[in-house]
């Protein structure tokens, strides 16, 4: 018997999605550690995994409360971590935008690195009609984000019997090197790259660990200009 | 060490309604208005703007040496971002640091 269009398009979303689980899981799983052995308790990281639903923004938040830096500036860090989902935003109007409100509302909950690289893939390989790539993407969302949740909680169940002295310190730093050293791919992403650490060391005696936000505006406004450049020379 | 409970959790909330907004910002709210190309090129980079930035001082003054250089730590960092290069692969990059950092305090 065959399936109707949406279903289809769902079991190809979960596909699509799978893959991910075996990034996801681990990455979770090292969350739900590091934030329990900085003292978060379980409430506390399950809620962040179930609510903020980030994880380079969540180990940002989390490095930044253990340097005891202000409250506003881990806030204003780990969401210019997240800035990026605006694009992701963005570039899924066109394909969602003429869903039912509640149901973009739902969209944006679960849109993450993830089901945002699964979605807009398939839908420039592929026409659909809305419901299809609704279906599409809720599919891609089914395998990645639940996961996230269990290994958070997993993680933060290990994280209460594993003894302080695993240099499980540098998880978070190594975490880090590993999220964004992928995403070195051009010349500008590696100028971006270049000035952020350059930018920490020269504004390192900025109080309040201000320097952070300078070094990253400056990173930012480089990586651009490069691409500007780069695109305006073509 | 132990963080206060309201903190984390102001953090927690300010965190999960800041990040909900910025998803739902265009999808639900600005409609279907394309992005002006100058705020798309900016945002493209927020990532390797703030990591490489918040990572640097961790990578070489780490807190467990009391803010001294370590070589397993750095020697771990740089495998880390070889690894991440080489494969496009976050968990692989991540299994390479780990095995580099116990491998370095092993030696040193």
């Amino acid at each position: 018997m065959p399936s109707p269009p949406s279903t289809g398009a769902f079991r190809r979303g979960v596909h699509a999605g799978l893959p991910f689980v075996i990034v996801v899981g681990p990455f979770g799983l090292l969350f739900g550690v590091v934030a329990t052995e900085a003292g978060l308790d379980l409430a506390a990281t399950l809620g962040m995994s179930l609510l903020v639903v980030a994880g380079a923004a969540q180990f940002t938040a989390l490095q930044l409360m253990i340097d005891q830096a202000p409250t506003l500036i881990v806030i204003l860090t780990a969401l210019a971590v997240n800035l990026r989902m605006a694009m992701y935003s963005a570039a899924l109007t066109p394909h969602l935008g003429a869903a039912p409100l509640k149901v973009r509302a739902f969209a944006a909950y679960v849109l993450t690195d993830q089901t945002f690289a699964a979605a807009l893939a398939a839908y420039e390989r592929r026409e659909s009609t809305l419901s299809e790539k609704l279906s599409f993407f809720f599919g891609s969302a089914a395998p990645v984000v639940p996961v996230w949740f269990g290994a958070t909680l997993a993680g933060a169940l290990l994280g209460q019997s594993i003894p302080p002295d695993y240099a499980l310190d540098f998880a978070v730093p190594i975490t880090f090197l590993a999220i964004v050293a992928p995403m070195v791919r051009t010349l500008a992403h590696l100028v971006a790259a270049t000035v952020s650490v350059v930018g920490a060391l020269a504004f390192g005696w900025v109080p309040y660990s201000g320097g952070l936000l300078i070094a990253a505006a400056l990173a930012m406004l480089a990586g651009a200009e490069v691409e500007r450049r780069r695109e305006a020379a073509r | 060490m132990r963080l206060d409970p309201a903190t984390v959790w102001i953090v927690i909330a300010a965190l999960a309604a800041g990040s909900y907004l910025i998803r739902f910002s265009f999808l639900g709210l600005i409609g279907n208005q394309p992005l002006p190309p100058w705020v798309l090129r900016h945002l493209r980079y927020t990532p390797v703007a703030v990591i490489p930035a918040l990572v640097t001082p961790l990578v070489l003054f780490p807190a467990a040496t009391g803010g001294e250089p370590d070589p397993a730590r750095l020697f771990a960092a740089g495998v880390a971002i070889l690894a991440g290069l080489a494969t496009r692969n976050v968990l692989a990059a991540i299994l390479a640091g780990g095995a580099a950092l116990y491998l370095g305090l092993w030696l040193t």
